[in-house]
């Protein structure tokens, strides 16, 4: 019963970071109306920037999030703004156009990752690393618990966002329903562009959060892409609330497969969980949350 | 106080609008009517921005709008209420109402128009917080006029409001652009119910195959000959 719990909290820690991973592509796929395949590259680009503000600055990786943040939604805006948006624009051009560039712009940070930092596989050793809090007889890693909480107030002010300020509305309106929209006076093109830089900042804000816990390596984004892909299809794609349901049903799936099963199946876990909710909830977990 | 003249417009190669010109002048409630595919849905998305024209001029209040973008169109009080309401469904009646005032003096009346809009539909205040796609379809209606008032239009356009409502409803959406009238607002109407709002009208005018084929008030057009064939069917 004690390993059990155990799991179920360790994966809820790590399915907090996923939940604010699958927001940010949730996000993305709501208004762009694309998959990122990116996703996962752009948190290892943040994982990479936290790693050399560690060690070159010594900027605490928790820290760093206030500049990983608005470093990467700068850097999100222009790929989106010169990259992405020129195919939107054109209607032309089939949708999937859009994709297969988010595609070669994952390649192409992952090979930009691996010339300038190489392949070594990299993680930071700070005071707290293998600090455990205990409850009874369940610990908890302490990097975990403070990323869970930091992730817990992101998503807090993310959704004040989007419920509670203009902006925010204009965004959810743009993604409902982007001809209205536009007849309110709203850019959707800058909507757009914006929201992709959004989306890009959460999924920063989380590469800073698990660079203490996880290892980093240029090939880290392509599996991220994959697990960001999990969690928004569980969450019923472009459900907000879905992708946090998906995010902690992902954690504590693998969390499970990697203490019953085999601490190298844990990737593989997600994944058979991913098939079984295609199979039998097509609709993801959203029909759970109604939102 | 507004006029069109000599519009071209084209989706593409398909030159949708012929030549069009029309005016409304302040406080008339102007009709354009037609069959489906005639064009009219496609003047007001070229008045508001949407669409660009190929040649032709728009202007209001004597200064040409013909190029202006959408968001600009809607500071200077011009306000489309567009086809099959399309509101933000998902959303909720009070934000579906937020949405229509982002910009200049609406957003700063916020709560002042928006009171009057619960006045004017006291039936969107009960359901202020629900989502508005579980609206029946007259209150879908309500909810886009009022989203429409929400950004103080001086002239309000708006297309096809009785589209898939009841008859008894169709009358209630007619009251209420009177009563919008009364206000000092001035409207431009697209319909295919071309008996109802030609009774009711101060013009209108017949959209045929992306051309304006007649004018006049309403009563002259009901009395029309070519008007009595082809639409009311006597």
């Amino acid at each position: 019963m004690d390993i059990f719990l155990q799991s179920l909290v360790s994966g809820l820690l790590i399915g907090g970071l996923y939940a604010i991973i699958g927001i940010g592509m949730t996000l993305i796929m709501g208004v762009l109306k694309i998959i990122n395949l990116a996703h996962g590259q752009i948190l290892m680009v943040a994982m990479y920037i936290t790693w050399v503000l560690w060690n070159f600055l010594g900027i605490d990786p928790y820290l760093s999030i206030f500049i990983t943040i608005p470093l990467v939604f700068v850097f999100a805006e222009g790929l989106s703004k010169y990259l992405l948006h020129p195919l939107i624009e054109k209607d032309s051009i089939l949708p999937e156009n859009q994709v297969l560039m988010t595609v070669g712009i994952g390649m192409v940070l992952v090979e930009l990752a691996r010339s300038i930092f190489t392949s070594d596989y990299r993680s930071i050793q700070t005071s707290y690393t293998e600090k455990s809090l205990y409850i009874g007889k369940i610990s908890l890693s302490f990097p975990l618990v403070i990323a869970f909480i930091i992730a817990i107030f992101l998503t807090i002010g993310l959704f004040y966002l989007l419920s509670k300020t203009d902006l925010g509305r204009s965004i959810r309106a743009t993604s409902q329903d982007k001809f209205s929209a536009t007849l309110m006076g709203i850019s959707a093109g800058k909507i757009t562009i914006l929201t992709y830089g959004l989306g890009s900042a959460l999924d920063a804000a989380a590469g800073s959060l698990l660079l203490p816990v996880y290892y980093l390596y240029p090939d880290v984004g392509p599996l991220f892409t994959v697990k960001a892909f999990v969690i928004t299809i569980l969450g019923g794609l472009g459900s907000t609330v879905g992708a946090i349901a998906g995010g902690l049903v992902l954690g504590i799936a693998e969390t499970f497969g990697a203490t019953y099963i085999s601490s190298g199946y844990r990737d593989a876990t997600g994944l058979v969980i991913f098939l079984i909710v295609l199979v039998f909830f097509p609709g993801g977990l959203k029909r759970f949350t109604k939102v | 106080m507004f006029k069109v003249e000599k519009v071209n417009m084209s989706y593409g190669d398909l030159q949708v609008l012929w030549d069009v010109s029309f005016h409304v002048n302040e406080g008339e409630i102007v009709v354009l009517v037609g069959a489906n595919g005639a064009g009219k849905s496609s003047v007001l998305k070229t008045i508001s921005g949407l669409q660009q024209v190929s040649s032709g001029l728009i202007e209001y209040n004597g200064e040409d709008i013909t190029k202006t973008d959408p968001a600009q169109i809607i500071k200077k009080g011009i306000v489309h209420v567009p086809e099959a309401r399309r509101l933000f469904n998902e959303m909720t009646v009070e934000e579906n109402l937020i949405m229509g005032s982002l910009h200049g003096e609406a957003k700063i009346k916020r709560k002042e128009t928006m009171e009057k809009c619960y006045d004017l539909f006291p039936r969107l205040l009960e359901r202020r917080k629900q989502a508005a796609g579980t609206l029946s379809g007259g209150e879908q209606q309500m909810v886009a006029v009022a989203r429409g008032i929400m950004s103080l239009p001086k002239l309000l356009m708006l297309d096809e409001p009785s589209l898939g409502l009841a008859p008894v409803l169709v009358q209630d959406i007619f009251d209420i652009i009177k009563g919008i009238r009364k206000q000092g607002i001035t409207v431009l109407l697209v319909e295919q119910n071309v008996q109802t709002t030609l009774r009711f009208c101060d013009r209108a005018y017949v959209l045929e195959n992306g051309k304006i084929t007649l004018d006049g008030t309403g009563k002259e057009l009901l009395n029309n000959e070519h008007v009595r064939e082809a639409y009311l069917g006597i």
